[in-house]
């Protein structure tokens, strides 16, 4: 019965949404206050019913109600009850009503606070909003319903893939859907100014916040994923250039410039044309990435040609949506008031400058990715682009926009000095120098890119930090006063810092991993010992520990160094009776920011066990680093000039502050 | 009695495919020759597997080719001839670093033409700035009083 109400309340969504996307653009367009005053209304009632429904699937997930084919195909009900729910979107079904329920979450958002919105922007924003969820709540009812029966229910459900029962990827998903669907505002908003034929000064103060919020999200979403492979898949790869990542990284990058080039629309009203097309860019990509991961079209070409239904449907909304929006925008944009120009030496020039490179590095990605796929459809040849390729041409576009992203929060608006800038960074840049010549040194040969590469890191984070310190005045005047400017500065000015750190930090970490990773691989028996750099792992035997729906096989380690015992680690294989699979479950002994990472292989028939040892080397950073980018979204986000719905006259001090 | 254990424990597990890729066994004992042969791998794919390469995949077939890779390194060939060898016993598809050919110049070329076409499309703007700001400049005036005390007006508001 729970089901079945579920699926009503599904179909009852697509009702308000039809409602939602028609009414209220009709609305917009004879001028009808009435009209378009219902979209609010019909947003929030769409969002309680897909609410609703989910919570109807989540209700069957608990209750392990196996006569319902999802919950049968991915559950069972000896599962701790956290991944009994994250088994709701460890599927596909699950994870597309997750889709659509954050996708009118944001509706309702909108519909919330967008009281300071002009009337006629709002309808036309919520009608555009309730059109994708029109197409997705279709897909679902049509193509992948979650709520379908089984007339014989068994006893007994089949479970959910073990590599998916992790507290990671319990999380993961609707981190990375909050910031895949959040571009759907920005995408809304920028289809709204195409459709009315203006930006009003509303667009621009509601756009930023709310790209800025997804890029949170999508940068959490992809860290967190990233670590979780890292430590499930057994041998300490952190990415893969895996078309599945890519799908998540692309719309980031797109995300990030969105993020730089909404600034410029903001303080200085410019790029306001290039702004709505990136908009429309970062939310095609996101279904795109929702067309890639779901339509099964990754794995092969004729895998696609097999069970076409879902692909084609997805691959219909793709067209419906961006072929339509890009249409759109060829025969709208003209007609937008181009805003101010500006000097190509200022902070507006260097954000120029820094969605240059992003939206190249964007479509590297996308070539890289699809590249095989066409090359397969058109020709029928098959060829593999890989890591190598990737790490060929990722990283050349990527160096320049290093060396840049320290002059951007330097430069002023308008008209900037790169040379007065240039001496502000001597700083930074004797950091960077001198570390080159430290790890040149340390290494004694090697490739002389390793030495750069951390120099550049180290540059990066100093750059970062500098007009931190220039402005507080830090090593010039008292530190109370110092500490007093600090806390004056504006939150956004904090935010850079710390987001164009941790992007340094990032770099760090994946420098370190990349070069001073150590690695073992031996067989060992019980009483023997492996060592790696200073720490020594004596294997001390295995035992077996029984787990609510699993049995672990596990591997006692001592840890000493130096002969003197930090710890023990205990790596073990995991094996699932219900699916008769087993995963490797890795331990991890954290030392400062690197880590010692112990995985099991095979038992073989004498009686030793095959294991691999890593010493990671700064691993932990990459993730370090993400997690500092995000608290340099958030403290932006919290800026008070940024915040949806400020008063006015905060923003126009702000616009006529002189440069910061 | 521990050892005992060990073999119950590992006749229950024996069934589980293993999750390890370079096997110890493998493993070359010149240090060298071993270097050569991990970089090579992280260069070929396992073509059973979604885009793994040989040298993180636990795949029979990764282990088979593993082997093979070793082997003719062993034998004395180059980097470059265990690679062409490999190409022509799988294809170009073993290859995760596609070679430039005609058939994947826009592969290649791709990412280079999106920055050149994006670096001249903001020149054309800076060109266009230059001779609007030029053209400005021209037709500048001079502020009227009345014009000059408004502005100060309005900047003093701004402030407060």
């Amino acid at each position: 019965m729970i089901a079945e109400f579920g699926h009503y309340a599904l179909v009852l969504a697509l009702a308000l949404a039809l409602f939602e996307a028609s009414v209220p653009m009709v609305g917009a367009r004879k001028n009808d206050p009435v009209l378009m005053a219902s979209a609010g209304p019909a947003a929030l009632a769409q969002f309680c019913f897909v609410a609703t429904a989910f919570a109807a699937l989540t209700i069957c997930y608990v209750r392990s109600d196996f006569s319902v084919l999802n919950v049968f195909e991915n559950s069972h009900s000896a599962k701790p009850l956290v991944y009994k729910l994250s088994g709701l979107w460890g599927n596909h079904e699950g994870s597309m009503l997750l889709w659509v329920l954050i996708l009118s979450l944001f509706g309702a958002l909108v519909a919330l606070f967008g009281g300071n919105l002009p009337a006629r922007l709002k309808a036309t924003v919520l009608a555009v909003q309730a059109s994708i969820a029109v197409a997705f709540i279709l897909f679902i009812l049509i193509t992948s319903n979650p709520f379908l029966r089984i007339p014989e229910p068994p006893f007994e459900g089949r479970d959910l893939n073990p590599i998916l029962q992790d507290p990671g990827l319990a999380i993961h998903p609707p981190l990375l859907y909050l910031g895949y669907v959040g571009l759907s505002i920005a995408f809304s908003f920028a289809i709204a100014a195409l459709i009315d034929g203006r930006i009003v000064a509303a667009w621009a103060r509601w756009v930023r916040p709310w790209s800025l919020l997804d890029w949170l999200f999508l940068t959490l979403g992809i860290a967190m994923g990233s670590y979780w492979a890292y430590y499930t898949l057994g041998w300490g790869g952190w990415w893969f250039w895996d078309p599945v990542e890519n799908a998540s990284l692309m719309p980031w990058l797109a995300a990030t410039a969105l993020l730089h080039s909404a600034l410029v629309m903001e303080k200085r009203d410019a790029l306001k044309v290039w702004t709505i097309l990136l908009a429309i860019v970062a939310f095609s990509l996101s279904l795109i990435g929702t067309f890639l991961v779901r339509s099964g079209v990754l794995t092969s070409v004729h895998a696609f040609a097999t069970d076409p239904t879902r692909g084609v449907f997805i691959l219909a909304i793709l067209v419906l949506f961006i072929g339509g929006s890009l249409a759109l925008f060829a025969l709208r944009a003209p007609m937008l008031k181009q805003g101010g120009l500006f000097a190509p030496v200022s902070r507006e020039g260097a954000l120029v400058l820094n969605n240059l490179f992003l939206v190249s590095a964007c479509a590297t990605v996308f070539i890289g990715t699809l590249y095989p796929l066409a090359l397969e459809a058109l020709t029928g040849e098959k060829i593999s682009v890989g890591a190598p390729f990737f790490n060929a041409t990722f990283a050349p576009l990527f160096v320049p926009l290093l060396i840049a992203v320290p002059f951007g929060p330097l430069l002023a608006w308008k008209r900037g000095d790169v040379l007065g800038v240039a001496q502000r960074l001597v700083g930074a840049a004797a950091i960077g120098v001198i570390t080159v010549a430290v790890v040149f040194a340390m290494e004694g040969g090697g490739p002389i890119l390793v030495p750069f590469a951390v120099g550049l890191a180290l540059y990066v984070i100093a750059g970062a930090l500098m007009e931190i310190v220039e402005r507080t005045g830090l090593l010039k005047v008292p530190v109370a006063t110092a500490f007093a400017r600090a806390r004056g500065l504006p939150r956004s000015t904090w935010g850079a810092a710390f987001a164009h750190a941790g992007l340094g930090i990032t770099l760090l970490g994946v420098i370190g991993e990349t070069q001073w990773s150590l690695e073992r691989i031996a067989e060992l028996k019980p009483g023997q010992s492996i060592s790696i750099r200073r720490y020594d792992l004596h294997f001390d035997g295995v035992s077996t520990r029984q787990g609510p729906n699993y049995r672990d096989l596990a591997a006692h380690f001592t840890v000493r160094r130096h002969g003197e015992l930090i710890g023990v680690m205990e790596p073990a294989k995991r094996s699932f009776p219900s699916r008769g699979t087993a995963v490797t479950q890795t331990a991890l002994m954290t030392r400062g920011v690197s880590q010692l990472y112990l995985s099991l292989g095979d038992p073989n028939p004498d009686g030793s066990l095959a294991v691999r040892l890593y010493y990671k080397a700064l691993v932990l950073l990459i993730w370090l680093g993400a997690v500092v980018m995000v608290i340099g979204g958030a403290l932006s986000l919290s800026d008070r000039r940024l915040r949806v719905g400020a008063p006015r006259p905060a923003r126009s001090k702000a616009a006529l502050s002189p440069a910061e | 009695m521990r050892s005992l254990c060990l073999i119950i424990v590992l006749l229950t597990v024996a069934a589980v495919p293993c999750a390890i890729a370079v096997e110890p066994d493998e493993v070359l004992s010149d240090a060298a020759l071993e270097a050569r042969a991990r970089a090579l791998s992280k260069e070929l794919r396992c073509m059973v597997c979604q885009n793994q390469s040989i040298d993180d995949s636990e795949a029979p077939l990764a282990r088979d080719l593993r082997i093979l890779v070793r082997e003719r390194l062993q034998a004395g060939d180059s980097d470059r001839q265990v690679i062409d060898f490999l190409v022509a016993r799988y294809g170009e598809f073993v290859l995760l670093r596609p070679r430039f050919s005609w058939h994947t110049a826009v592969l290649w070329l791709g990412p280079a033409a999106m920055l050149l076409i994006g670096g001249c499309a903001v020149l054309v703007l800076v060109r266009r700035y230059r001779t609007n700001s030029a053209a400005a400049a021209n037709g500048q005036q001079e502020l009227t009083a009345a014009e000059a005390a408004r502005l100060s007006d309005i900047l003093r508001d701004g402030e407060r």
